[in-house]
């Protein structure tokens, strides 16, 4: 196991941030940490990287106890936090040549990690850290999360607020570096990038809803459902919304997912009753799961 | 105002030096209408949005916003508009009652007028157990929707959300666009940015910048179609990767 992390709860005076908390990361794993702000991902990686101590439980990274051999874990590890924090006001370059001496290595060493990413900031390495763009930030900050050679990788949040296009451009980093033999621990609020990940946990309000591959995650989805549109979508959302036998209903994209309460729901009755609210061009059929189904499932 | 658009922008051009940051955009707004506005980090949006609120003057261009001139009307643009961010929304050492008070204050209501809004604000949002809770201690997509109803304290005919959603839980966040489409609903024209693509099919018209220009514009299904994508995700990554 490269993480273990066995009933870790905190609390910050009185909330509660983490509430037994459970799972184990295999050697070479890609494992996502799926849900929203306040969900206690950020504390969750902290504890993990020996910056916070837990009240219950034990963790280890890379088979060292993160409160006995916090030092060894930090000599193991790269930690990316949700918040910028490279040194501003030194150059990307200054700020690389930093973090590598500090682990007693040098940029030379193991440029080969770094190599796919830094190229693509290597023009700016004279700029300093404080004036590049989000997306070049980003990348540095990885590029100085790897530069000793990490076992594990947290990265915490690393796409939140980035649009789609870097997003897709992170996540193709982070399989290459995966191929490296490095365990990666990632979250993001993200869900459809859940779907990348080998294997997830989703968490809401410092608890574990559920463990699994994304594939099967969807599958334990317990209800059919039902794509919806018409010619209004806000007068459908609240037709639906009103409907006595609606088990869930949430807006998809260009769809509502529709959920029914009786077992032998006939989408033909939920026609004529949005007939009957006046709406036309109704088109209902059946649609697959997604990990956000099954987390507002589950978190509801 | 009589043709119904509430923003109008023609060529509308902001320069840093010698780089383009907006670069001659033109599109408007119509009454009621949810607006999103798209594009990478870096395309331009941020700057565009800056000079349609009133806060940084174009290089060049014409821009209306509510009726008032972006170059000579900044002041009339800010008292008739709602904005909101997930940077600055609220003041987390106020409780929801004080928040409400002082944003209706800055925006020049009666204390009669703050009075009542503020009742109906928090029943609406079921805020009544944390009514005289500070803002900090609240969850953040309650905080999100608070800031929303709060940009909408006095009635602005269009109300800037930037990234209002970000990191917000996946049920909330619908709860979120429910109160966009009501207030759409109710005539309120949203002016949105958002890095989720399904929020983008949730808009009557998107527009999306790349490189400072405004490279794509119409209904959700108009693009689809244009751009032969299944969704507005793969719009985007055909747009944006050009």
């Amino acid at each position: 196991m490269s993480i273990s992390v066995s009933n870790i709860s905190k609390s910050y005076k009185n909330v509660t941030a983490l509430q037994d908390i459970s799972f184990n990361v295999k050697a070479g794993e890609l494992f996502g940490l799926i849900g929203p702000d306040g969900a206690g991902k950020t504390t969750l990686f902290r504890i993990l990287t020996t910056l916070l101590i837990a009240n219950k439980g034990i963790a280890t990274v890379a088979g060292f106890d993160v409160v006995s051999e916090y030092k060894k874990i930090r000599n193991n590890v790269g930690y990316m936090p949700g918040k910028f924090s490279l040194y501003q006001d030194l150059t990307v370059e200054e700020n690389l040549e930093f973090f590598a001496t500090i682990f007693g290595t040098t940029i030379e060493e193991n440029y080969d990690l770094i190599r796919d990413i830094y190229v693509q900031i290597e023009p700016f390495k004279d700029r300093r850290a404080g004036k590049l763009s989000g997306g070049m930030k980003q990348k540095l900050a990885l590029c100085c999360a790897l530069i000793h050679k990490p076992k594990v990788l947290f990265l915490d949040e690393p796409t939140t607020g980035v649009d789609p296009v870097s997003r897709k451009e992170f996540w193709e980093m982070l399989k290459r570096l995966q191929q490296k033999d490095i365990t990666i621990l990632v979250s993001t609020p993200y869900m459809d990038e859940a779907a990348l990940c080998d294997r997830i946990a989703l968490i809401q309000d410092g608890k574990i809803l559920q463990i699994d591959t994304p594939q099967a995650i969807v599958k334990h989805y317990p209800k059919q459902i039902y794509n919806v549109s018409a010619n209004d979508t806000y007068q459908l959302l609240k037709s639906l919304n009103a409907y006595s036998y609606n088990h869930s209903v949430y807006p998809f994209g260009e769809f509502v997912h529709y959920t029914d309460s009786r077992a032998n729901f006939n989408p033909k009755d939920l026609i004529a009753y949005l007939e009957s609210k006046k709406l036309s061009n109704i088109e209902i059929y059946k649609t697959e799961p997604t990990i956000e189904d099954t987390f507002m499932e589950l978190a509801k | 105002m009589k043709n119904n658009n509430v923003i109008e922008a023609q060529e509308l051009t902001k320069m840093f030096g010698d780089f383009a940051a907006v670069n001659a955009i033109s599109f408007n707004v119509k009454k009621g209408e949810i607006f999103g506005f798209l594009g990478a980090n870096g395309a331009g949006k941020t700057t565009a949005m800056k000079m349609l609120i009133g806060i940084s003057i174009p290089t060049s261009g014409k821009a209306k916003v509510a009726g008032f001139d972006v170059f000579t009307q900044a002041e009339d643009i800010k008292k008739n508009i709602g904005y909101m961010s997930q940077r600055f929304a609220l003041y987390d050492d106020l409780t929801v009652k004080e928040n409400i008070t002082f944003f209706g204050g800055i925006y020049g209501l009666s204390r009669k007028q703050i009075k009542e809004k503020a009742t109906v604000l928090i029943e609406e949002l079921g805020l009544e157990k944390v009514a005289n809770t500070l803002v900090g201690a609240l969850p953040l997509g309650w905080k999100q929707k608070l800031s929303f109803s709060v940009s909408l304290l006095h009635d602005p005919k269009i109300v800037f959300l930037d990234e209002p959603t970000g990191g917000v839980d996946p049920i909330t966040r619908r709860q979120f666009w429910e109160m966009i489409y009501k207030a759409a609903n109710q005539g309120t024209t949203v002016f949105v940015t958002t890095h989720y693509m399904d929020e983008a099919e949730y808009c009557d018209r998107v527009s999306i910048m790349v490189n400072g220009k405004i490279e794509a514009l119409g209904t959700p299904k108009k693009l689809k179609e244009q751009f032969k994508a299944d969704n507005m995700n793969d719009v985007f990554l055909k747009l944006a990767r050009g």
